[in-house]
């Protein structure tokens, strides 16, 4: 296999072109649940605005991506084939999220040692056998593991309130809505999310993404009406 | 009769006195010295009655803590308050500065200074040292005789005018806190458990922010500051009996007593020769 460097050209990701910006998962009492918004930025410009960032990952696992979107659906071939190897030995036994994980983190790292990553950070979520497994692995290969998880500025924005507001099985409704708290904040306060999102949920019953739906928002506080009126030059 | 050369600053514009200088002396090789920065979460919010403002405690010189329970919630005017994030040098400076302009001019109109005076203060100074050379971002807040005010003020100049503000490495942790429970029309109570809240935020998920949770309350004609409000980072595992090293508590393996040499007495002193 050549080496980057003996091809004339070399082809190893620099940057990222079409992103995907956070991911949110939460652990709640029948599983795991996953909110991204369903935009592709192009640098600046919101150029795709329908991109789902989360799909599911043979029986019993969910994966979200923020980051490069072409990177994103690479990784799915790669575990595509995966689980088809895996299904191909028909012996009842199927891939769980941590497999998943931990595959998906060996090729993040390899990728990154050879200077050639994949521009994303993953959130795998998944039950098997009733246990609940929510992890993250990033662009460098760095992974772990936790009740809350966010991506991007998910981190910022997101964790501190999850840190605060999240508790030990909470119901669907409680859930989705500490997920869409955090997901009004970032719609605020990120650039590159759009009021698009969808949610998605897994369990030991199976898979499930919701079709998207949009958060209302409030602009309505009186120092936005006429910021300049008592202190003129200021916005 | 000799002329007093005064050195009189000019009135507008970037100074660009000490640019040379900086230059010469990067030439040879010196490094500009780190600053202390205040990598802080502060905060402020306008509730019904008036403002209320929050901010940490910890000031940071690189990766160490260099003061542990600082005061960011600078005076102003007895009805206006700033805290500052930042170079810790510059919020200070520029805050008293300001602060002395503002007396001075109390002084001069005989009445209640203004938070839009305190802003087009602060505001053109720190333009004057435009590229943000005086690194102060500040959180303005006060009450005076058109209403209560709350204004953001960045290192480079421009001002936002907004009902909830939050600055410093910890803002977004503080911001995510008030873009999800602020709304109009808070009590008093509500608005200061809110801004520590917002600021606690900041203190657990910043690692720029620590220590302690400071606030101050500006309604009309009264001000409430609340040094160290809470305090989420007390010493833990410290015995309350005290430390004691009693003889005995240490095992001796072994002992050996050397004698010091004995002090030659000198019998009798030689003078120095003039």
């Amino acid at each position: 296999m050549a080496h980057d460097e003996d091809v004339a050209g070399s082809e190893r990701t620099l940057y990222p072109y079409v992103t995907g910006t956070s991911v949110i998962g939460i652990k709640y009492k029948d599983g795991i649940l996953m909110a991204a918004d369903t935009g592709g930025s192009y640098g600046s410009t919101l150029r795709y605005k329908s991109v789902e960032r989360m799909k599911v990952i043979g029986k019993h696992s969910l994966l979200g991506a923020s980051g490069e979107i072409s990177d994103f659906q690479e990784i799915l071939r790669y575990l595509d084939e995966l689980i088809l190897y895996d299904n191909m030995w028909d012996d009842g036994n199927s891939l769980g999220p941590k497999e998943i994980h931990n595959y998906l983190n060996r090729v993040m790292y390899n990728r990154r040692n050879k200077f050639n990553p994949l521009w994303n950070s993953l959130v795998l979520g998944g039950v098997k056998n009733g246990n609940k497994y929510l992890g993250v692995v990033t662009m460098l290969g760095a992974h772990y593991e936790d009740n809350h998880v966010a991506t991007g500025f998910g981190n910022h924005l997101a964790v501190p309130i999850l840190r605060s507001e999240w508790k030990e099985g909470m119901s669907f409704e409680e859930a989705v809505k500490l997920l869409e708290k955090c997901l009004l904040v970032l719609l605020y306060r990120d650039r590159s999310s759009i009021n698009k999102f969808q949610i998605a949920k897994i369990t030991e019953e199976g898979a499930t993404i919701y079709p998207a739906y949009s958060l209302k928002t409030f602009w309505g506080f009186s120092a936005f009406q006429n910021p300049g009126q008592f202190a003129e030059g200021t916005w | 009769m000799s002329e007093v050369a005064m050195v009189v600053p000019h009135k507008g514009g970037f100074s660009f006195d000490l640019c040379r200088r900086n230059e010469m002396l990067s030439g040879k090789g010196l490094k500009p010295p780190s600053f202390l920065k205040t990598g802080t979460t502060i905060v402020g919010l306008v509730f019904q009655d008036g403002v209320v403002l929050g901010a940490d405690t910890r000031a940071t010189e690189g990766p160490i803590v260099a003061d542990k329970n600082c005061e960011k919630i600078h005076f102003m005017a007895p009805n206006i308050y700033c805290c500052g994030a930042g170079t810790a040098a510059d919020t200070e400076a520029v805050t008293d500065m300001v602060s002395s302009q503002l007396q001075l001019h109390r002084y001069a109109t005989g009445r209640e200074s203004r938070v839009v005076t305190a802003l087009s203060l602060l505001k053109t100074h720190l333009f004057r040292y435009v590229q943000g050379y005086v690194s102060a971002a500040l959180v303005l807040g006060g009450v005076d005789v058109t209403g209560p005010h709350l204004h953001t003020i960045f290192p480079h100049g421009s001002t936002d005018t907004l009902p909830f503000a939050t600055m410093g490495s910890g803002s977004l942790a503080a911001m995510a806190v008030f873009e999800s429970k602020y709304r109009e029309g808070l009590n008093r109570a509500e608005g200061i458990s809110l801004v520590s809240e917002a600021i606690c935020s900041g203190i657990f998920n910043d690692l720029g922010s620590g220590s302690n949770v400071d606030v101050c309350v500006i309604t009309e004609g009264h001000v409430e500051y609340l040094r160290n409000y809470q305090l989420p980072n007390p010493r833990t595992y410290i015995s309350s009996r005290g430390y004691s090293f009693s003889k005995g508590q240490t095992e001796v393996l072994s002992a050996r007593v050397t004698p010091l040499k004995q002090k030659e007495a000198v019998a009798e002193a030689d003078f120095m020769e003039e």
